[in-house]
């Protein structure tokens, strides 16, 4: 299904896990260094209100004076696990898209503020580079370097799986719990 | 040779290997892609994964963002020594960095700054061996942070698995590390092994046999079974592709051995996601390249 711009509330809370969703719209990348940078009340270089944060650190090049994206896939969530859920709360950040999976805690405040989890392909970076149009502005790079700075995209149909939705339910929860029991009674 | 036509033949291996996947991955991934459901979450990781392996090659860019830490090999024969050669791939590197093969990836461990080019202490990870003959042979592999981070050591006996100094002991320490990883390593993976060695050297080693060819057989019998055996019980699991669910948690299980002192007994396993970037040559001293290791 679609999910365009604006990202509010009502559209996040319609999303379950299992959903297959297309973004369209401008999407912020934000990892390691803008999370902790965040979460010790650094300023946003950018309104976060209803935004979609994209766990990502893209190959990006200038050529021409234009900036092109190479690769763009998203990276392994679970590292922001301590920031996400209050940043989500602080500065409205509807949805998150990355790989892995996130825990309780952001589940828990997915739940709270309306928000989603959105699973990219992890490693599929042609594919998702594809998807970004236009590089909109860059963010704090000069501070954290290429792959940790703030970038804008505007995105056109850019592929994710709802795994942890606003009513609590989370993919990876399942599977963790599914796959933990056959690993006990493997081991005997 | 020269020293230009080195750097250039370096930096072809470096894009070779940054957008292309060696053919024994190629259809080790297709034949999980054909054991899930239609219409499943798996399936449709399996056909992005798909998508993006034609789009990287076609495209002559990266398969994955993550260009990971730079692994390279060097047998190296008598007409081109260490430093010759470092310098060479390094300039490669810078280069293959600006053209955007590579992301910036290098950052200082202390004060967090990147390199900007993948050049600094210990990058990109160099390691270098006497050739015998007069070729020079290169083997080069990317590893990604994701399944770098879900890596482990086991130090055995370990309680929490009722593992002890056996091989059963080892089976369970490799089913335990496909579990905890789930999807964050980017499944389904690929695990290098190694049983015994200190801590250092049985991560070199567990990296090193993930120059193993996926469809070759373990000369060592007992462990061409237990590599057998592990897959089917870590597909067994459920994880699946990006842990969401499915037949295909593992693509394969390479395992070898060093000896331990009495003391110690490790089990280093080296998750690799399915972006298995491997790649080499070798080359002539007339800077002719006779054979890549790893065919797309």
């Amino acid at each position: 299904m679609l999910l365009e711009a604006p990202f509010t509330e009502e559209k996040i809370r319609a999303l379950h896990v299992g959903d297959l969703v297309e973004i369209t719209g401008v999407i912020f990348t934000g990892r390691d260094a803008v999370h902790k940078y965040l979460h010790d009340g650094g300023k946003p270089p950018v309104d976060l209100k209803d935004s979609i944060i994209y766990h990502c650190g893209p190959v990006v090049v200038k050529e021409n004076g234009k900036w092109v994206v190479k690769a763009a896939g998203p990276t392994t969530s679970a590292r922001e696990e301590p920031y996400q859920g209050p940043l989500m709360e602080q500065y409205g950040i509807r949805a998150v898209i990355g790989k892995g999976g996130m825990g309780p805690k952001t589940l828990q405040y997915c739940q709270k503020v309306g928000g989603v989890y959105l699973h990219a392909i992890g490693g599929a970076a042609q594919v998702l580079a594809e998807r970004v149009i236009a590089v909109k502005g860059v963010h704090l790079a000069e501070k954290f370097g290429s792959p940790e700075a703030i970038w804008e995209f505007q995105v056109d149909r850019f592929p994710a799986v709802v795994t942890m939705d606003s009513h609590g339910q989370s993919l990876h929860a399942q599977v963790l719990a599914d796959s933990t029991e056959k690993f006990k009674s493997l081991l005997g | 040779m020269d020293a230009k036509v080195l750097q250039k033949n370096l930096l072809e291996l470096i894009r070779r290997t940054s957008v292309e996947l060696p053919s024994d991955v190629v259809r080790s991934i297709e034949a999980g892609a054909r054991k899930e459901a239609a219409g499943s979450n798996a399936k449709y990781a399996f056909d992005v994964i798909r998508e993006n392996i034609g789009m990287a090659k076609v495209k002559s860019q990266p398969l994955c963002q993550d260009t990971g830490t730079i692994i390279v090999y060097a047998d190296l024969p008598s007409w081109c020594d260490e430093k010759t050669f470092r310098k060479a791939y390094e300039k490669a590197t810078a280069e293959a960095t600006k053209v955007g093969y590579l992301r910036q990836n290098s950052v200082d461990a202390i004060t967090g700054a990147n390199s900007g080019d993948n050049l600094g202490p210990g990058s990109p990870s160099f390691h270098f061996h006497q050739a015998s003959g007069k070729a020079l042979t290169v083997r080069m592999m990317l590893k990604g942070g994701g399944c770098e981070n879900v890596s482990t050591q086991y130090s055995l006996p370990d309680s929490r698995l009722g593992a002890g100094r056996d091989l059963e002991g080892v089976r369970r320490c490799i089913l335990d590390s496909a579990l905890q990883a789930q999807g964050k390593g980017c499944g389904p993976g690929i695990l290098g092994v190694c049983v015994g060695g200190d801590r250092g050297t049985g991560y070199i080693a567990a990296k090193e046999t993930l120059f193993r060819e996926l469809d070759d057989v373990n000369e060592d019998a007992r462990l061409a079974k237990l590599e057998k055996r592990i897959v089917k019980e870590a597909n067994g699991l459920g994880v699946g592709p990006m842990g969401f669910g499915g037949a295909t948690t593992l693509l394969g299980v390479k395992i070898t051995h060093r000896n331990r002192v009495p003391a110690s007994f490790f089990v280093s396993v080296a998750y690799m996601c399915w972006a298995f970037r491997r790649n080499g040559f070798v080359l002539s001293e007339g800077g002719r390249i006779s054979r890549w290791l790893y065919p797309s």
